[in-house]
């Protein structure tokens, strides 16, 4: 049980495997794209664990990759298409990064890694936890964008306009994509030092 | 009973299981600061030289006073002009000191603090890095910046330019640009165009600073003997550009600074400057970019500190170069960033190590050659035939 639970915390994508990070940047700008983000790449990273599993005996291994690939692409193409009739502004947002979901390294270290090897039922379950483990930071270094660069969360309003009455300013740092990187970097930190200490 | 005493006394009180060991940086920071420190060598020392830390620290803070007294007389100064009325120079200065005093206990306050905390939760002495860090910054920042914004400013750059890379001597970006940096790109709203320079200024009255004048194609106002003299609206600390020369006679004179990165950073300058003027693409030649904005102070205080800066003396060279032509490349070529120092000084310091790294390679061959060269020469002088 717990090792299926360590894709949020211990064996975390990004800040453990550091995998990800591309698309982590660019779609956390704010709290909604980074959410519909972060449940297509669960949803796309659960199903194609599943259905590698269940084909695993069949796949020769030469043309394994080729076969990952299809699957891959054309869930992300079936996510798509969803997003695009459902969500459009969000997909319009998200533009190029909802198709290089394919090329995610998450999903093709899942699959070479996980899937090549094991039940469907394990797969499935590792899939939903590795794609839950990158959501999760998505989402955190999304709020922290989204609240102190625009003052918003989901697009509504939190910061009362009597601060900017005040004086206070939204930080123009937060939008711009180095911020990101500085605050997975925090989060690395913070995880990175509470393992050590609980390991000690 | 004397100071020593007292903190004789009440030092078993911070130790490791006392209750007030959690501020045990903090009382070793200020007993340091106060009295001399309690540990000593017990074997033989090897002192070299009188110059330590602090000395150099001390140094920096006094070739920064002529260009900070300067500054505070010009910003009451401006200030006064700005609104018409006529004064003594005893109240630009007052009124300048009052803008500075806020800014720099700010500063140190929250970059101190974010030093105590990280000396305790790492188990080490505070460091004396800060006290430069803290007396630059406000000499960077417009007079009338929010306090609020300096204090995020200063806690972020001291954090992620420093601590987190193992504190002061370990840091490769320089803090108090940093600092800058953060507020250039975070609160662009209060760091530039043509309001901010002027403390106190009414909305109507536009006080540009005379680089954005004519980045932006206006009339330039200014002479170029005010710049040189400095009475014109600016970062507190950068307007005077004789202050500046005094401060940088000083850190040469006392070898605290590099005069091989001040010289081939004006030199980069100059010629970057003039090469743009020759082709027509900028309407000021090399030596008034000189007198232009942050460039002098950079190169005097910022590009020379030694931590960030390259180590290898031909090193020295290519740094500076390159920080001078950068800075006049921005300046010129980027309208969006009328002050290209900053950022030019900034990715300096990234590439330091790389261009440290080329340096030693390379005498590393030539020796190797050399040795090779020798080896054979000696195999050959035993292998004579008598």
């Amino acid at each position: 049980m717990k090792s299926y639970l360590g894709p949020l915390n211990r064996d975390n994508p990004i800040l453990t495997q550091t995998l990800g990070v591309c698309s982590a940047l660019a779609v956390t700008a704010q709290l909604k794209p980074a959410v519909v983000m972060a449940l297509s790449v669960t949803v796309v990273c659960a199903i194609s664990n599943l259905i590698i599993s269940l084909i695993r005996n069949t796949i020769p291994p030469r043309v394994r990759i080729i076969v990952q690939l299809l699957v891959v692409s054309t869930l992300v193409i079936m996510v798509d298409q969803v997003l695009q009739a459902t969500f459009y502004d969000v997909s319009k947002m998200l533009s190029v990064f909802v198709g290089l979901i394919i090329t995610n390294c998450i999903i093709m270290g899942r699959l070479e890694g996980f899937a090549l090897s094991h039940t469907p039922g394990a797969s499935l379950v590792d899939g939903l936890m590795n794609g839950l483990g990158y959501g999760l930071v998505l989402v955190v270094v999304a709020i922290f964008r989204e609240l102190l660069g625009s003052g918003t969360l989901w697009n509504h309003q939190l910061i009362p306009s009597s601060f900017y009455e005040a004086g206070y300013l939204n930080n123009g740092l937060m939008i711009l994509p180095p911020m990101a990187l500085i605050l997975v970097g925090g989060l690395v930190w913070i995880q990175q030092g509470t393992r050590k200490s609980s390991e000690k | 009973m004397g100071l020593s005493q007292f903190s004789d006394k009440i030092r078993k009180n911070f130790e490791k299981g006392k209750p007030l060991h959690c501020f045990s940086s903090l009382f070793d920071a200020v007993d340091t600061f106060l009295l001399t420190p309690k540990t000593v060598t017990t074997t033989g020392s090897h002192i070299r030289d009188a110059v330590d830390l602090k000395r150099i620290m001390i140094t920096v803070m006094i070739a920064l006073c002529p260009a900070l007294l300067f500054g505070l007389w010009d910003t009451g100064y401006q200030h006064y002009l700005a609104l018409g009325q006529a004064c003594s120079i005893w109240t630009c200065f007052s009124y300048g000191f009052l803008k500075w005093l806020p800014l720099v206990i700010v500063t140190y306050v929250s970059g101190l603090a974010v030093e105590v905390g990280f000396a305790q939760w790492r188990g080490k002495q505070v460091e004396e890095g800060f006290f430069v860090t803290g007396f630059l910054i406000p000499m960077i920042m417009p007079p009338d910046i929010p306090l609020w914004i300096v204090s995020v400013a200063t806690i972020f750059s001291v954090v992620f330019a420093k601590e987190v890379f193992g504190g002061t001597g370990y840091n490769f970006l320089n803090p108090a640009l940093m600092t800058r940096a953060f507020v250039f790109f975070a609160y662009p709203s209060v760091i530039s165009g043509n309001s901010v320079w002027v403390s106190g200024s009414p909305e109507a009255i536009t006080g540009a600073t005379p680089l954005a004048q004519l980045m932006n194609g206006g009339e330039q106002t200014a002479s170029f003997l005010n710049m040189f003299i400095g009475t014109i609206p600016g970062c507190i600390g950068e307007t005077s550009k004789i202050a500046i020369l005094i401060g940088a006679a000083l850190l040469l004179f006392t070898q605290v600074a590099s005069w091989r990165i001040m010289l081939s950073v004006i030199a980069g300058g100059f010629l970057t400057g003039s090469l743009f003027y020759g082709i027509g693409l900028c309407p000021i030649n090399g030596w008034q970019h000189l007198l232009m904005g942050g460039f002098l102070f950079g190169a005097v205080f910022m590009a020379t500190d030694p931590v960030t800066a390259t180590h290898t003396q031909s090193g020295k060279y290519i740094y500076g170069l390159l920080i001078g032509i950068l800075a006049i490349i921005i300046r010129v070529i980027n309208k969006g960033y009328p002050e290209g120092m900053m950022l030019a000084i900034l990715l300096m310091n990234i590439f330091a190590p790389l261009i440290d790294y080329c340096v030693i390679q390379i005498k590393i061959k030539k020796r190797k050659k050399n040795i090779l060269l020798h080896k054979t020469q000696v195999f050959n002088n035993i292998n004579k035939p008598k």
